[in-house]
């Protein structure tokens, strides 16, 4: 197989490149060593779009921040993604940290944050009425969102595939090596393929990738900075109004409280620098943490409508700025490195910037004929009225039958995640499009019924069916 | 619109002993509505026995006892709609539901009764640190895949709380070929029936750990392993007590939790303790005309008292819809020192009835006394010889002691060694 691009990564800024470059008459192939797209730093953050004000004025994270907040409104219109603009509100409680909220002022002004402003007790309290009382201010900023991050990289990759681009599981790059002719050729071992340029948005393995093509330069060494969150049933909804966060440290913006786009509450993260790339457990101290601190912005959160914790990895680098440029010693190369927060909100930004790039190394590209920005909109059961619903199950009555009781999604809405462009294989990719069985439940009872719906649709037995493919299989065997 | 004096929302041991009631005492238009695609509910995956003891005086599995109510429910001429899924009820009871023949269909009721049980507490409720693997589910939840779908989750198995569905799982695994290595039980006592510890642990060699929990879990694709760990008297990890427990499959039966979503989102009153609605003696919430029985109302641990209940329900909602309900008077009721629960927990005094009150303690007991009490004074005693949590209790009230008590007082159960 011969491409002129390999997108390597199909997380949230690899899967909007590859959607980018649908608009071109050129072969794309996006590249993902998991089961699906969206299984790294995607489907564990913090889900906001920063406002961003806590960047450094001029670096790339500040500039691709503010941009992405602009591009994302249209963005998540285009791709039928969840979005919400909440604002956002850094609490101070005392008189050095009222202080720190006026520095962010100054850097998110340099940034052109617009609509920034420092609010007293009172407006605080109109916005977020179950904040700690001992809270005395707060930097608020409207412009802040929510969105969901690995709805934001399904829609992304379905548009993508839509368009023409070739979405490839399970191959991880092992080795690239450059050919005669100036092509590269993409071995995950098992498989190969060639590509003429090369996108690196291997996330936390963007400097392993890099080192495969000799950028083995230190700025690259990714240290995985690992977060753990708490989400919260839907009957915690209406603790935070807003985007909560307290005022922020050299680990990051700290433990934020935040609604999500459907309606949960989300919790954490806390910060810790750790070696192993694939660690995403959670820690029983990890836990205590993320608690204690929250407890600081509401103290009334309670630990009894928790409904699961997870963790996820920041691709950190030393220079605590995105990396984002031409390799050094390969011209058809383009490095995306350490993308950490506010990754999410400025990925739209950084999708165009490396498509930019891209056009200056390959020159003009013929436009695609056809190219359609839009993704259509997925059936969500829950939210239609009752005689949308009604002409819903009369045109196909999968969607009659509620299969996740919890979340109110019906078997024809996981069908369509089985069938849609780039669709579910596995459990986990059938919650993450339809949310059967991210309720407070957790797939007790719809779980065994997504098992069978998925052997059936894929015609694979029961014992073959993953929660998020390779080894993770969810029966062992027949019994006797 | 369709229109039925009674509504039942769940076809399992609850529901269909509340319509039969029902039928029994006169209301002739009556339908059930069950999400599953047969009625008998939970029962239908619990192919062990045990169930019956005390309703039948036989021992039968469980989808022999909900055979005995689907074949009566028929003969009685019970309409039923199953793979029908209630997703809302309205203020004036109009409930509205899907299935896949007829799509969304809405249901004027006179009468409801909520019948929709309950469901596992799953592992991010404990949250239990660690990865997430594939092979950690319900012990519910891999009693359907072993029980009804045929297939064995795993063969290296951890059981996490003692629960009896985690009980039963361990001797069905055990059956199956599966190798339970122990279950671990977070308490000092188990949460299940003494006759389960003795059947399907003690008998199989099983280990019960008490005071112990699961602390972490490894392994990145499926489950490799748990470390366990002792805890102290605040149900905190003890420093040293670790110990790495390989296994394929962790299964969790660390409570049941009665699924009021519809009841709640109605505004019926929930009770905080059962986590069910607050129900009068005939088992109607707060809100009139609806009831309420079975696990929904609280978790119980024999199927033999949800028919019972049930049938009082049943009863209760057939006077609604027939207009025989005797003007209400309140008193209510109470558990302090040692009882954490008391249902019904109010009692129409007017009702001319006995009123038995079920009722759990928070540990266990030996030699305990229950005093049933009213404005300090003892209304009646009777001596246990042993209490525990897993078990639930009940005491009766008679009626004639009932219509003395005084308007609005309080009745206290409580327990004394």
């Amino acid at each position: 197989m011969r491409f002129d691009v390999a997108i390597i990564g199909a997380g949230v800024v690899g899967s909007l490149i590859a959607r980018e470059l649908s608009q071109f008459n050129i072969d794309v192939v996006l590249l993902e060593k998991c089961n699906d797209m969206a299984m790294g730093t995607t489907k564990a953050n913090s889900a906001i779009v920063h406002a961003g004000f806590d960047s450094v004025p001029g670096s790339l994270k500040a500039i691709t921040n503010v941009e992405g907040v602009k591009l994302m409104p249209a963005l998540c219109k285009d791709l039928a993604v969840p979005y919400k603009n909440i604002g956002s509100l850094v609490l101070a409680f005392n008189d050095s940290q009222m202080a720190h909220l006026t520095k962010l002022l100054i850097r998110g002004n340099k940034n052109g944050v617009p609509k920034l402003r420092i609010i007293g007790q009172d407006k605080l309290r109109e916005l977020e009425p179950n904040v700690n009382i001992n809270a005395l201010g707060a930097l608020w900023a409207p412009t802040a969102s929510i969105v969901c991050p690995y709805e934001l990289n399904i829609a992304a990759v379905e548009n993508a595939v839509s368009n023409g681009v070739k979405f490839i599981r399970n191959f991880e790059v092992k080795s690239i090596k450059k050919q005669s002719d100036g092509a590269y050729m993409l071995s995950s071992g098992k498989d190969k393929l060639q590509a003429k340029y090369i996108i690196n948005c291997a996330g936390v393995f963007s400097d392993t990738v890099a080192a495969m093509v000799g950028d083995d330069n230190v700025e690259y060494k990714i240290i995985p900075r690992k977060g753990e969150y708490f989400l919260f049933d839907k009957t915690a909804n209406g603790l935070v109004n807003t985007v909560v966060f307290q005022c922020p440290t050299k680990m990051g913006k700290g433990v934020l409280i935040a609604p999500t786009v459907h309606g949960n509450v989300i919790v954490g993260p806390n910060a810790i620098d750790i070696e192993d790339k694939e660690d995403c457990s959670t820690t029983i101290q990890g836990g205590i943490e993320i608690m204690t601190k929250a407890r600081r912005s509401i103290s009334t959160l309670s630990p009894k409508e928790m409904i699961t914790a997870f963790g996820g990895l920041r691709a950190h680098t030393e220079g605590d700025d995105f990396i984002i440029e031409k390799s050094k010693k390969n011209n058809n190369i383009i490095h995306v490195v350490g993308i950490e927060s506010p990754g999410l909100s400025a990925a739209p930004a950084i999708a165009n910037m490396v498509k930019m790039m891209l056009l200056s190394i390959t020159g003009e590209l013929e436009e695609k004929n056809g190219f359609d920005p839009v993704r259509p909109a997925p059936v969500r059961f829950k939210d239609l009225s009752d005689s949308e619903r009604r002409e819903l199950v009369k045109k196909n009555k999968a969607y009659g039958r509620v299969v996740c009781r919890c979340e109110t999604i019906t078997e024809g809405e996981i069908l369509d995640a089985i069938h849609a462009p780039a669709g579910a294989l596995d459990v986990d990719g059938i919650k993450r499009r339809t949310r059967a069985g991210m309720g407070r439940c957790q797939g007790g009872f719809c779980g065994s019924k997504v098992v069978g719906i998925l052997s059936r649709e894929l015609d694979i037995p029961l014992d073959e069916v993953t929660k998020f493919g390779k080894e993770s299989k969810v029966l062992l065997k027949k019994t006797k | 619109m369709l229109n039925y004096d009674l509504v039942v929302v769940g076809g399992g041991p609850a529901g269909m002993a509340a319509a039969l009631k029902a039928k029994e005492c006169g209301v002739n238009s009556i339908i059930i509505l069950e999400r599953a695609e047969t009625l008998g509910g939970i029962l239908e995956q619990c192919i062990h026995t045990g169930f019956g003891l005390h309703y039948f005086n036989e021992e039968l599995s469980g989808p022999e006892y909900a055979y005995r109510f689907i074949d009566l429910v028929e003969q009685n001429e019970i309409e039923v709609k199953t793979d029908t899924m209630v997703l809302g009820i309205s203020a004036d009871n109009v409930v509205t539901a899907t299935n896949n023949q007829e799509g969304i269909i809405s249901i004027a009721a006179k009468a409801i009764v909520l019948a929709m049980g309950c469901r596992e507490r799953p592992r991010g409720s404990l949250n239990i640190a660690g990865t997430r693997a594939a092979g950690i589910m319900t012990a519910g939840t891999a009693q359907k895949y072993v029980n009804i779908d045929g297939y064995l989750p795993g063969k290296k198995v951890v059981i996490l709380g003692s629960g009896d569905i985690g009980l039963i799982m361990a001797r069905r695994m055990t059956l199956e070929g599966a190798e339970v290595k122990m279950v671990l039980e977070l308490m000092p006592y188990s949460g299940g029936l003494t006759r389960n510890i003795v059947q399907c642990l003690e008998d199989y060699n099983i280990p019960l750990k008490l005071s112990c929990t699961v602390i972490d879990i490894h392994g990145r694709e499926r489950l490799e392993g748990v470390t366990i760990a002792k805890v102290d008297r605040n149900r905190r990890p003890i420093k040293g007590t670790e110990e790495y427990v390989a296994c394929d499959t962790l299964l969790l039966s660390v409570g049941l939790i009665p699924e009021n979503e519809l009841s709640a989102a109605m505004g019926i009153e929930i009770d905080p303790v059962t986590g069910g609605p607050i129900v009068g003696e005939n088992r109607e919430t707060t809100h009139k005309g609806v009831f309420a029985c079975g696990n929904v109302l609280h978790v119980h641990d024999l199927v033999d008292y949800v028919t019972i209940e049930s049938q009082i329900a049943g009863e209760g909602a057939a006077n609604y819809i027939l207009a025989l309900e005797e003007e209400a008077i309140y008193v209510t009721t109470k558990g302090i020192d040692g009882v954490r629960y008391v249902v019904p927990q109010r009692i129409n005094i007017n009702s001319d009835k006995d009123v038995k009150l079920y009722f759990r303690v928070g540990q266990t007991y030996k030699n305990a006394k229950i005093f049933l009490e009213n404005n300090e004074e003892i209304i009646l005693s009777r001596r246990r010889p042993k209490l525990a949590p897993g078990e639930m209790e009940d005491i009766t009230i008679k009626s004639e002691v009932l219509r003395e008590l005084p308007v609005n007082s309080e009745l206290i159960v409580r327990v004394e060694v």
